[in-house]
């Protein structure tokens, strides 16, 4: 394998990283039956946080932990807008978005372009002498192995384990969950709160790790991309995962052919594509159009590829709760 | 328990004072005095004639905007697309104003059209990705961002000036093309016109139309609305593009009159301004003109307020930000004393 494209895999890597964290915290989030739409402004304002934090001690872990402190205060203003007073969690999440925005924009003024803290690269033993694999997945930092192993960690823990039933069930059947001795209410709570913890620590990931630094609307859109490859991912991290690496992916290649044919129109094109590829693949796992394509496929091939294709979101995603 | 029928209306505004107390602890952070800023405010909103048009001159996009999504609420649609279709309209408009040369009252009317198809195109794009299964929502926000990229590449390339400068807009229109302004200020009578015979359009459609009838229907149980016979493809197609139209014409009255040409930041946020004047008036027809004035007037203000204090102009987004989300958590006393209850009930249990 070319050396050219072990780099380009390794940097693909790294780029996901953060996304595929803020993955996994809103799938936990959306699989409770909580949506944190709050997810772009939270990102940003988690970002700026860690960084904050990590510029002025000079210490890496307090920057994770306050930007985590920041993404999970988010999600606890969505979850208790929701939960206890029965506001819309969209209207609730989307305000504060905009307002995460806004915030990050006016209390990030005096940081912007500084030279902070970043995370240093950790490569393993041995296991990075392991040709094309070692330098692709052994020799990154701290954030790629917990990214990676937060995939492994969720997917067990939601798939496999009886809280992660009580937690699916919370989203799919909160009645008969409650019915059944389930606090439904209390354990929304805590997925949502955890799910936004996570997407704090993904935010400081950008300023500390993958787009070192702070300045005005830093990761602006990649909480709207994250949110929208949740829908993508059908709800399970492994598949979330695969399409950030998917994204990531995509779009590296294609910075890499068109910086061959550099022109006005090849900025426009890399512009669009996060968007292009964001609505391609709704429709795709959306149905309407899917179904017609799987529609053609002989009927033994139909039921495989409707797995593969089609997501269902948890039923009682965003309902109103009725308990007790 | 009684109490007064007066205290639910009143309510809102203990959330809304809050919001303002929590502005200023703001603003003592960062060393500058939440009286002397608040009237900085005032004074760029209010201070004299000049400054009072170019509220209303602010007021009038936003307010065509928040019209639309009353339209597209009532639907029961999440139309956050309305940035990109306000930028449609304004491209629309200059596509018209750059390629044509027409008596004046004939050339602004085809640009207002243009800019109402392009902005109910957009709209209806929306509208058909959802019929694909893709949420309004992220429809709309991709959508949006397409939009600003368009604009850039309109900028950049086929609508560049001729003498090469292609860094913040198209050259300026020529003067049949413009809303006549009045003195000095940003403000078109016309503009405020077509603002005003929007705003009794839209209250008679929804109010007093059986189109209006079916909208709510859909809105409220999109079922049920279904066995009645309304055809939910048809009315959210209706209800998306005439909101999309709306907002197109207020993108047309933002570059024909706030700006004289298509820039790169053509609507910097009107759409998602009005979706928030829209929650915070909570989709009433006649508070969503005074919110909506009331937001320009702390936007418009605040060009002073930062001129003053140097500090980033983010803060009325911040100001109108926390009083939206105050009043939507805090601002409905059944939804708290409900909450109240359930909690008290909830202790008593444990």
């Amino acid at each position: 394998m070319d050396a050219n494209w072990i780099a380009i895999a390794a940097s693909v890597l790294l780029q996901s990283s953060p996304l595929i964290i803020a993955v996994c915290g809103e799938t936990l989030s959306e699989r409770a039956g909580v949506v944190n739409l709050s997810l772009d402004g939270s990102l940003l304002l988690s970002a700026l946080a860690g960084f904050v934090a990590a510029y002025f001690s000079s210490s890496l872990l307090l920057g994770f932990l306050a930007a985590a402190g920041v993404g999970a205060l988010m999600a606890l203003i969505v979850a208790f807008g929701s939960l206890a007073l029965r506001q819309s969690q969209v209207a609730v999440g989307f305000v504060l978005t905009l307002l995460g925005d806004s915030l990050s924009a006016f209390l990030g003024q005096n940081f912007t372009r500084l030279p902070g803290p970043w995370v240093q690269r950790l490569p393993i033993p041995l296991l990075k002498d392991i040709p094309v694999l070692g330098p692709i997945f052994f020799n990154q930092d701290l954030v790629v192995y917990f990214s990676l192993v937060l995939v492994a960690v969720t997917t067990w823990w939601i798939f496999h384990t009886r809280p992660g039933l009580e937690l699916r069930s919370a989203g799919e059947r909160p009645e008969a969950a409650f019915a059944r001795g389930v606090a439904v209410r209390r354990l929304r709570y805590w997925y949502a709160v955890l799910g936004g913890a996570l997407v704090g620590i993904a935010g400081a990931a950008y300023s500390l790790d993958v787009k070192i630094g702070w300045a005005e609307g830093h990761t602006r859109g990649l909480g709207w991309i994250a949110l929208a490859i949740v829908i993508f991912g059908g709800w399970s991290p492994l598949r979330g995962a695969l399409g950030v690496l998917l994204f990531v992916a995509t779009r590296s290649v294609i910075s890499v052919v068109l910086q061959r044919s550099l022109g006005e129109s090849s900025v426009v094109i890399l512009n669009a594509l996060p968007w292009l590829l964001m609505l391609g693949v709704l429709v795709v796992v959306g149905g309407r159009f899917s179904e017609q394509v799987l529609s053609r496929l002989p009927a033994a091939l139909q039921r495989p590829f409707r797995g593969l294709l089609r997501a269902a979101p948890p039923a009682a995603l965003g309902a109103e709760l009725k308990e007790g | 328990m009684s109490r007064p029928a007066w205290l639910p209306r009143l309510w809102p505004l203990l959330p809304s004072f809050v919001a303002l107390l929590l502005t200023s602890l703001l603003l003592l952070a960062f060393g500058a005095s939440p009286p002397l800023a608040f009237g900085a405010i005032w004074e760029g909103a209010f201070g004299n004639q000049d400054r009072l048009l170019t509220t209303v001159a602010f007021w009038i996009p936003l307010m065509l905007s928040s019209l639309g999504l009353l339209i597209s609420f009532r639907a029961g649609l999440w139309n956050i697309g309305i940035e990109g279709q306000f930028i449609l309209g304004a491209i629309g408009a200059s596509w018209v104003a750059l390629s044509l040369q027409l008596p004046a009252p004939l050339q602004i009317s085809l640009q207002m059209l243009a800019a109402m198809a392009a902005g109910a195109l957009w709209a209806g794009l929306a509208g058909v990705l959802k019929r694909w299964g893709v949420h309004e929502i992220f429809g709309g926000l991709a959508l949006n961002n397409l939009a600003i990229i368009l604009t850039n590449y309109l900028i950049a390339g086929p609508w560049q000036p001729p003498e090469g400068g292609s860094f913040r807009g198209t050259a300026p229109f020529h003067a049949d093309a413009l809303l006549p302004l009045v003195g000095a200020t940003r403000f078109s009578v016309v503009a405020l016109g077509l603002a005003l015979l929007a705003f009794g359009l839209v209250v008679l459609a929804l109010r007093n139309s059986a189109w209006g009838l079916r909208l709510k229907a859909l809105g409220r149980n999109p079922r049920s609305a279904l066995l009645l016979g309304v055809s939910s493809r048809r009315e959210t197609l209706l209800a998306m593009a005439f909101c999309g139209a709306l907002a197109g014409l207020g993108g047309a009255v933002r570059v024909l009159s706030w700006f004289d040409s298509l820039r790169q930041s053509i609507s910097g946020g009107i759409g998602y301004l009005a979706l928030m004047v829209v929650i915070l008036a909570a989709f009433r027809l006649l508070w969503t003109p005074l919110v909506a004035f009331f937001f320009a007037a702390v936007l418009s203000g605040s060009v002073v307020l930062q001129l003053r204090t140097q500090l980033h102009s983010s803060l009325g987004n911040i100001l109108t930000g926390v009083l939206v989300l105050l009043v939507l958590l805090f601002g409905n006393l059944d939804s708290l004393r409900a909450w109240w209850a359930e909690w008290r009930a909830g202790r008593r249990r444990s």
